[in-house]
């Protein structure tokens, strides 16, 4: 669908839509995790299936300007290293994801596994690395601080992409599917 | 439901007449310099001028009240985990040693650690009364215009501008869906288990993804239809030139941007030390 | 001779993913400044001729055509949808997804915006093409804080600000109240007055489109042109029932008289009729019908007593607001947008809290009851079905509430079961949702709430969107629903669903009751229509004219018999 124009209207209108959602699911989605001040955001299963859906450009400004948009809406002022790393995140999971066609309904096992070594691996890059190593860099925050908050952000983001990320993309490849074989029952 | 988000406050201040295109040069020039520099006199300097901005843009207390209430939170939080994680960050970064009480274990209170966490905390003082000021006198409708005067595409810009105008939107929607949610049952607050409450926010993402998903294909036929993307330009109906002030206020920036960076780095140290 | 701007020659049309052509065999020239609509029911393939029309087909939609399809003479295939769009014109049928400008002035700059025009020549153009529209006074408004009515007019004016030759509707009242939608036939009549342009509607609701004349009506029937006729001569044929399309009441009325109907006679145009022939009929028909019964006496079951209720605090929803509901009662809330509708069954369902006030079910204050408690009694169904549906099977939809409450698997089929059989759905019980249309979507977000056996069971605007056959099985079910002991409350401004299904009807305006009377009662009254966004139905106008003089009874006597008659 992103197709062979890396900036469709589709994805800029996914960009938009994608990023109001972002700012919506970031005030309302999260929920407490059991953890105390670690909550699990939704946003990033968002994050995850629109960059699944939508590709990586659509992925990677989502998370720019939706977390701009949610820091600056919420709280007057983006936090720039995270901010990145959301950005990051997205891109990552686009360009891993480019090859499974969701939008023929095509969501099986395997691309299962692969959606999600993909969130895995982007969400380790962002949280585990990227955004402890801005947070270090911008705000000269203390090493250990930022990691472990990295470490929890990042696995609490997997659990968001992991669990609710992927039953969103299953449920949405069941609406792509062709309903051949339907027939109604006495 | 409008007073707990930041919205455009629509006064006429030398701030507010800015082009927002030269608010946003300023802010983002302003937030970089910001976060180089770890010299308490350029900070010192950048706070004050940045209440001297906040005074003349005639923005009201009440409109930003609540982030400020959010904010002071978070900072309170932020600085107690620096504390905890790294009580002798300061001294490390310092190189000396001062110590004002010891606490408890490994806690001990410095100087330096006192001198680290103050300078971070002016940092955020720096940053946030600019970014509030920009949020608070920049016209959303004119928001786009500027990003694609400063040199993004100008279909990414539009994409700012779409996200800008359905927020309200989907936020109702996910009101009524999260309302019809509850009357059958769905509970998503701390009364249920992490797995039960993982399983029904997704019934209420079902239905707001997947609406969402079919308002992309409505709204991106409606832009098709409207000759969207057609052309290498785009012109904005809400643009506007500019004027003497937003010269004004790019040489200042570009002054301070130059000025920061020199007076950090010319002693070799982001950090300025008053313990040598 | 008027040269012809579209012109189709064995035009078929099949979609990529079905099976067999949307469009068949189309033969249909139209030509410059004409007016002209297209009808015919959900699936009749007029939405697939206005996406070739305005080049979503094939470029949004592939498919394969076959036939020709010429535009201003050029053929469609040849154009891109870039140059058509400058040909063609449309205003989309959701004023949401079209407006995407910030404010209203935006909206209408942005096709000029896209072409790059300079921003001085924007602003002149944007401000003649707003006062065309009639919308100038909002330039600066944002999309949130306007009606449905005037979302459309800025998506009008974001057309005409083209100089487009063909303009085309598709459904344009789809969205909005009478009143609004009567001022919307006028606007579009008018601009076309004024510019010369083509006009084509796309619509099923044929009174309210005729409100002001077209030229020609096109019926859309299977994919083929059914018929291709002036409005006089359909009127006075039997097309409309063959294909399903409500007729104007006012010449069912006379169908029901005995009274033929001619093209001379000017059917197309209650206020221009010749009905001499027809009056003494009509009167005949009147005596023979004997008077209806009062509706009967109802137990309370549901009271608001003096409630109040603002978003914010400095502008107050509702004030004062009391009525009271009989249990086993079928009625209707109306009032225009912002009246208070939506808020009332919002605050009867707990989602909001009452600034004042108090709500009695069966006698009992529910104030402290939470949004789970009172939903075991009150059904609240959204209007858009899709903001309900979370699961991918129907059956697990169903069972959803149930599953929630902690209820043991067998009883939940058992229940999930019997409600499927009476919602005619059972056939289709292990499907999943996105197979089903729309209208069966919205039976399934009925039987979700239906399962949770409530008492009370609260429609917002159950017959949006849907044309004349399924607005009837879904109001048909309504009421069978109702005769089976379910008290049901209507959030409408569907002026045929309050006079053919409801025996009350509240009316709200600016959060005060204005109106709590028998629905012909309140729709013949001027003030109360006027406040409240209707529009007075054509069987009174229709009434009056004949010299009838009792037309409210007349009307009452009109919609019992239609609906009997309807029945079998």
């Amino acid at each position: 669908m992103a197709g062979r124009k890396a900036l469709s209207i589709k994805t800029i209108v996914a960009i938009g839509i994608g990023s109001a959602l972002f700012v919506i699911l970031g005030r309302f989605g999260s929920i407490p995790s059991g953890i105390p001040n670690t909550n699990i955001e939704t946003t990033y299963a968002l994050l995850a299936l629109f960059a699944l859906l939508y590709g990586p450009a659509a992925g990677l400004l989502i998370g720019l300007i939706g977390h701009t948009l949610k820091d600056a809406i919420l709280y007057g002022s983006p936090w720039f290293s995270w901010v990145i790393a959301s950005a990051i995140a997205g891109l990552i999971i686009g360009l891993l994801t480019r090859t499974i066609a969701i939008h023929d309904g095509e969501f099986g096992k395997k691309e299962i596994i692969r959606f999600n070594l993909a969130q895995i691996a982007a969400n380790a890059v962002a949280w585990f690395i990227a955004a402890p190593l801005l947070d270090i860099a911008i705000y000269a925050e203390p090493a250990n601080k930022v990691f472990t908050q990295g470490l929890i952000a990042g696995a609490a983001n997997m659990v968001a992409a992991g669990v609710i990320g992927t039953l969103l993309a299953i449920a949405y490849a069941k609406t792509r599917t062709k309903q051949g074989s339907l027939t109604k029952e006495a | 439901m409008r007073a707990t988000m930041l919205a455009y406050t629509n006064h006429d201040s030398g701030i507010h007449r800015l082009t927002g295109a030269a608010k946003l040069i300023f802010f983002a020039v302003w937030s970089v310099s910001a976060m180089i520099t770890y010299d308490t006199r350029c900070l010192l300097v950048l706070f004050l001028f940045s209440l001297f901005a906040f005074k003349i843009s005639k923005v009201q207390f009440q409109d930003y009240a609540f982030v400020l209430y959010l904010i002071l939170i978070f900072f309170v939080l932020n600085h107690i985990a620096i504390f905890l994680f790294s009580p002798l960050e300061g001294v490390r970064i310092y190189g000396t040693r001062h110590d004002v009480v010891h606490i408890a274990g490994r806690y001990t209170l410095t100087w330096e650690q006192l001198f680290y966490q103050f300078n971070i905390a002016l940092k955020y003082a720096v940053v946030i009364p600019m970014a509030l000021l920009f949020l608070m006198t920049t016209d959303p409708s004119e928001f786009s215009a500027s990003l694609n005067r400063v040199g993004f595409n100008y279909k990414i810009a539009y994409s700012v501008s779409l996200a800008l105008r359905y927020i309200p939107d989907i936020q109702r929607d996910y009101e009524n869906i999260s309302f019809s949610a509850q009357a059958r049952g769905i509970d998503i607050s701390r009364k249920e288990k992490l797995p039960r409450r993982l399983k029904n926010i997704i019934l209420i993402l079902m239905p707001l993804i997947l609406t969402s998903i079919e308002r992309i294909d409505k709204i991106s036929t409606a832009m098709e239809l409207r000759g969207f993307g057609q052309k290498e330009k785009r012109t904005w109906y809400r643009a506007r030139p500019f004027a003497r002030n937003d010269y004004i206020a790019i040489g200042i920036i570009a002054g301070i941007a130059v000025l920061t960076a020199w007076i950090t780095f010319y002693d070799g140290s982001r950090y300025y030390n008053i313990f040598k | 001779m008027k040269r012809a701007v579209i012109e189709f020659q064995n035009f078929s049309f099949q979609y990529r993913a079905q099976t067999e052509p949307t469009l068949q065999d189309i033969n249909l020239t139209i030509t410059e400044g004409e007016k002209v609509l297209i009808i015919g029911p959900s699936g009749s393939g007029k939405s697939t001729l206005a996406h070739c029309l305005n080049g979503l087909i094939p470029f949004a939609y592939p498919g394969e055509m076959t036939g020709t399809m010429r535009m201003m003479g050029q053929e469609q295939k040849e154009l891109g949808i870039s140059e058509l769009s400058n040909i063609v014109g449309t205003v989309l049928q959701d004023p949401d997804g079209q407006f995407v400008g910030l404010t209203v002035g935006e909206d209408i700059a942005f096709r000029l915006e896209n072409e790059g025009i300079p921003q001085a020549d924007m602003i002149g153009k944007v401000a003649a093409a707003a006062r065309a529209v009639d919308i100038h006074e909002y330039l600066g408004a944002a999309p949130q804080s306007l009606s449905g009515g005037q979302k459309q007019k800025t998506t009008l004016g974001g057309v005409l600000v083209n100089e487009v030759g063909i303009l085309l509707f598709d459904e344009p009242l789809a969205s909005l109240d009478p009143y609004t939608g009567k001022k919307a036939i006028e606007l579009i009549d008018r601009v076309q007055q004024e510019t010369g342009k083509t006009v084509l509607i796309i619509e099923h609701r044929l009174e309210e489109v005729l409100h002001r004349p077209v030229d020609r009506i096109i019926v859309m029937s299977e994919g083929r042109i059914a018929a291709d006729l002036t409005p006089a001569e359909l009127l006075s044929s039997d097309l409309l029932r063959e294909t399903g399309i409500r007729e104007p009441l006012y010449l069912t009325a006379l169908r029901y008289a005995g009274c033929p109907v001619t093209p001379e006679m000017n059917p197309q145009n209650l206020a221009m009729m010749e009905l001499d022939s027809c009056t003494d009929k009509l009167q005949a028909w009147y005596d023979n019908h004997g008077a209806q019964p009062e509706s009967p006496e109802y137990p309370p079951v549901l009271e608001l007593r003096d409630i109040s209720f603002g978003y914010e605090k400095s502008r107050p929803v509702l004030q004062g607001l009391s009525l009271q509901v009989g249990r086993g009662e079928m009625l209707c809330i109306a009032g225009r947008n912002g009246a208070g509708k939506s808020t009332v069954s919002k605050l009867i369902c707990g989602f909001y809290r009452l600034a004042s006030g108090t709500i009695l079910m069966n006698g009992r204050d529910i104030g402290s009851d939470t949004i789970k408690e009172r939903a075991d009694r009150i059904g609240f169904v959204m209007q858009n079905p899709n903001h309900m549906i979370s699961k991918t099977l129907l059956y697990d939809e169903v069972a959803l509430g149930l599953r929630q409450r902690g209820i043991m698997e067998e009883e939940i089929g058992e229940r999930v079961h019997g409600i499927l059989k009476v919602c005619g759905l059972y056939p289709f019980r292990s499907w999943p949702v996105s197979a089903l249309s729309y209208g069966q979507k919205k039976r399934v977000t009925i039987a979700a709430i239906l399962v949770l056996q409530p008492e009370i069971l609260i429609l917002d605007e159950p017959t949006a969107g849907q044309d004349y056959r399924h607005y009837n099985e879904m109001m048909e079910f309504l009421l069978d629903l109702n005769q089976q002991g379910i008290t049901v409350i209507m959030i409408t401004h569907d002026m045929h669903l309050m006079l053919e299904y409801t025996e009350r009807a509240i009316v709200l305006s600016d959060g005060i009751k204005v109106a709590d009377d028998r629905p012909e009662r309140v729709l013949t009254d001027t003030d109360v229509v006027r406040s409240a966004n209707l529009k007075e139905t054509s069987l009174f106008a229709l009434a009056v004219k004949a010299g009838i003089r009792q037309p409210v009874e007349f009307v009452r006597r009109f919609i019992a018999h239609d609906r009997r008659s309807r029945g079998q």
